[in-house]
């Protein structure tokens, strides 16, 4: 996997020089093979340092990278099982959001996943991740199926925004978010939410009401992309990576504001460079939080889940 | 947020509060057919266009006065102001000065005001958004405000009417705006376990995060003739989508033709249509 953002181009020419070194195998002499431990710890230290002071514009970069593991790459790595359950019975099947009982460290759980799509053919099947209103009536129809059977929820939330077009203006967009909104606070089972990727808007929110709110060490949530948000401020999307600056949109930060609960870490240089390991920390966040969930009374749940929205907001008093 | 020139505030209702400015407008143009409009018969057809019906924004205030019995309206919680949770600092704006700015302009000290009434003498818990400020988004004050009338309606048991006036989340709250839409959206689910009715109206204009919360989420949906009502704002769809749409493509009565809705109602017929509501809806048990 290359180093193939802007901001990686000091670590792409160390790799270079080090897969050079590499290339030479068994005829490496010692002074060289003294040169390549030298550029293995310096990519190494190079990536962590420039890892650890990532802008906000980068951390958007890095959270939409074309490599980065998707919902399906989790499922596949985390679940011993899992069965898609398609359509919302009343219109249609988004393939936006995948959703569907699986097997979790035996543990049965619902799924419910945005799915963005890696090549040119799957982005256009999976619309970009951007959510219709028939995949969060889908959503709504097996997170009562959760309910029924007792089975946790685990909502991984990749996408930038639901889909802005006419025809979802048509099948109601607003009220399908905004049922689900209304029906999350209430489910009796645990919910788990964790952006992995992007949280964008509604779209994101529409399937985060839950009792533990983690992300990706280098994931994003936003009210809303910073494309958008610069065209709300600034009439122009060109200001994206300064209304992703000042909205505070990293993990890091919303950790420090208190507003989501977890940050879970990520491999060095990024999930993209491991889906393995990016996977087996999800998971083991994961079986921490059901674990913990589990033990509390349905009521005390409840309660917790509705206090956690209630106080979230900051004011002050006119003097 | 669509910005829009706004004549000055008026009263206006069976009785004119005193102290409120008198309208200055002689005359004015209808922005929607042009015709000319003659300030005092415009605000005695309760600023809506004689020609064409379009429907002015109307202030907070004036859409209180619209709606409940006289001298009814009891306001809470008018001192809670925004502070600036992420120190929003950018190009152009500064959060703070920003709120100090849209607090004198618009008189207010937020988007929303909020407070119980009385229609037809049947208590009624009210939130009232004002698109004058910041575009009437929605912020941790708005939100906080709009949830603790929700909380008022489950203590006193009264039904809850919120009358919506929103280009959306505020920006410059970032997650904290977003996270308004569930706090709201779950004291209205308290609501609902509790039975009590929440009477939902949407005036021009109600987008995005306002109308994928609370705004969609009423037993009774409401809208005034010809209001921009969309998650989705017409500029952003012609943008995705590449195409052009056309005037009123997404408005109350594109709302109520796909089953978004309940009805559309005239201004005039607002405060009556509401009465009714609130007797058909009144709880058996209590």
């Amino acid at each position: 996997m290359a180093y193939d953002l802007e901001f990686e181009k000091p670590l792409a020419e160390l790799e270079k020089r080090m897969h050079a070194l590499q290339r030479k195998g068994e005829h490496l002499k010692p002074d060289e093979r003294l040169q390549l431990h030298k550029a293995e710890q310096e990519l190494h230290n190079r990536t962590e340092e420039i890892y650890k002071h990532l802008t906000a514009w980068q951390t958007v970069q890095v959270a939409r990278h074309k490599d980065r593991p998707y919902a399906a790459d989790y499922i596949r790595l985390m679940c011993d099982d899992f069965f898609e359950l398609h359509g919302d019975r009343s219109f249609g099947d988004d393939h936006a959001i995948m959703a569907g009982p699986a097997k979790l460290d035996g543990n049965s759980v619902i799924l419910v996943c945005h799915q963005k799509g890696r090549d040119m053919k799957e982005k256009q099947f999976h619309n970009f991740g951007l959510a219709h209103p028939e995949g969060y009536r889908k959503s709504a129809r097996v997170m009562q199926q959760a309910e029924k059977f007792g089975f946790p929820i685990i909502c991984l939330i990749d996408t930038s925004g639901a889909s802005p077009a006419m025809p979802d203006e048509e099948r109601g967009q607003a009220e399908a978010i905004a049922f689900n909104l209304y029906l999350m606070p209430r489910l009796c089972v645990p919910i788990i939410a964790t952006v992995i990727g992007e949280g964008g808007s509604g779209g994101a929110l529409a399937i985060s009401i839950a009792d533990r709110i983690l992300m990706l060490e280098h994931s994003i949530y936003t009210v809303a992309s910073p494309e958008a948000a610069a065209s709300i401020l600034w009439r122009d999307n060109a200001f994206a990576p300064q209304a992703a600056e000042a909205m505070r949109i990293s993990a890091r930060e919303l950790k420090a504001l208190n507003l989501v609960d977890e940050l879970v870490p990520e491999p060095l240089g990024g999930a993209h460079r491991n889906h393995r390991i990016a996977a087996d920390n999800l998971k083991a966040a994961l079986l921490k939080h059901l674990v913990e969930l589990k033990r509390l009374p349905i009521d005390e749940l409840l309660e917790r889940r509705y206090q956690k929205f209630r106080t979230i907001g900051k004011f002050g008093q006119a003097s | 947020m669509v910005k829009e020139a706004i004549p000055p505030s008026t009263s206006f209702g069976n009785q004119p509060q005193p102290g409120l400015p008198v309208s200055g407008n002689l005359a004015l143009k209808c922005p929607k057919c042009k015709a000319l409009l003659y300030g005092r018969e415009w605000e005695k057809d309760l600023k809506v266009c004689s020609h064409c019906n379009y429907h002015f924004k109307l202030t907070a205030h004036e859409r209180i006065d619209l709606l409940v019995d006289p001298g009814s309206f009891v306001e809470m919680d008018a001192d809670i102001i925004s502070v600036d949770p992420l120190n929003f600092v950018s190009r152009l704006q500064v959060y703070a000065a920003k709120l100090d700015e849209e607090r004198q302009n618009a008189g207010l000290n937020e988007a929303v005001v909020v407070g119980h009434a009385s229609i037809e003498a049947m208590p009624v818990a009210l939130a009232v958004m004002d698109f004058r400020f910041i575009g009437g988004s929605m912020g941790s004050v708005v939100g906080e405000k709009i949830t603790r009338t929700i909380e008022l309606s489950i203590e006193q048991r009264i039904p809850v009417l919120i009358s919506s006036a929103s280009g959306g989340a505020r920006m410059q709250e970032g997650l904290y705006s977003l996270m308004q839409m569930a706090k709201t959206s779950a004291a209205l689910a308290r609501l609902g376990e509790a039975q009590i009715p929440f009477f939902s109206l949407l005036t021009d204009p109600t987008t995005g995060g306002v109308t994928a919360s609370f705004a969609m989420l009423g037993d009774v949906i409401i809208a005034e003739p010809g209001a921009l009502v969309c998650f989705t704002g017409p500029r952003v769809i012609e943008q995705f989508m590449h195409i052009k749409l056309p005037e009123g493509a997404v408005n109350s009565e594109f709302a109520l033709q796909h089953g978004m809705i309940d009805t559309v109602v005239h201004r005039r017929e607002l405060r009556q249509t509401l009465a009714r509501l609130l007797r058909l809806y009144k709880c058996n048990r209590s």
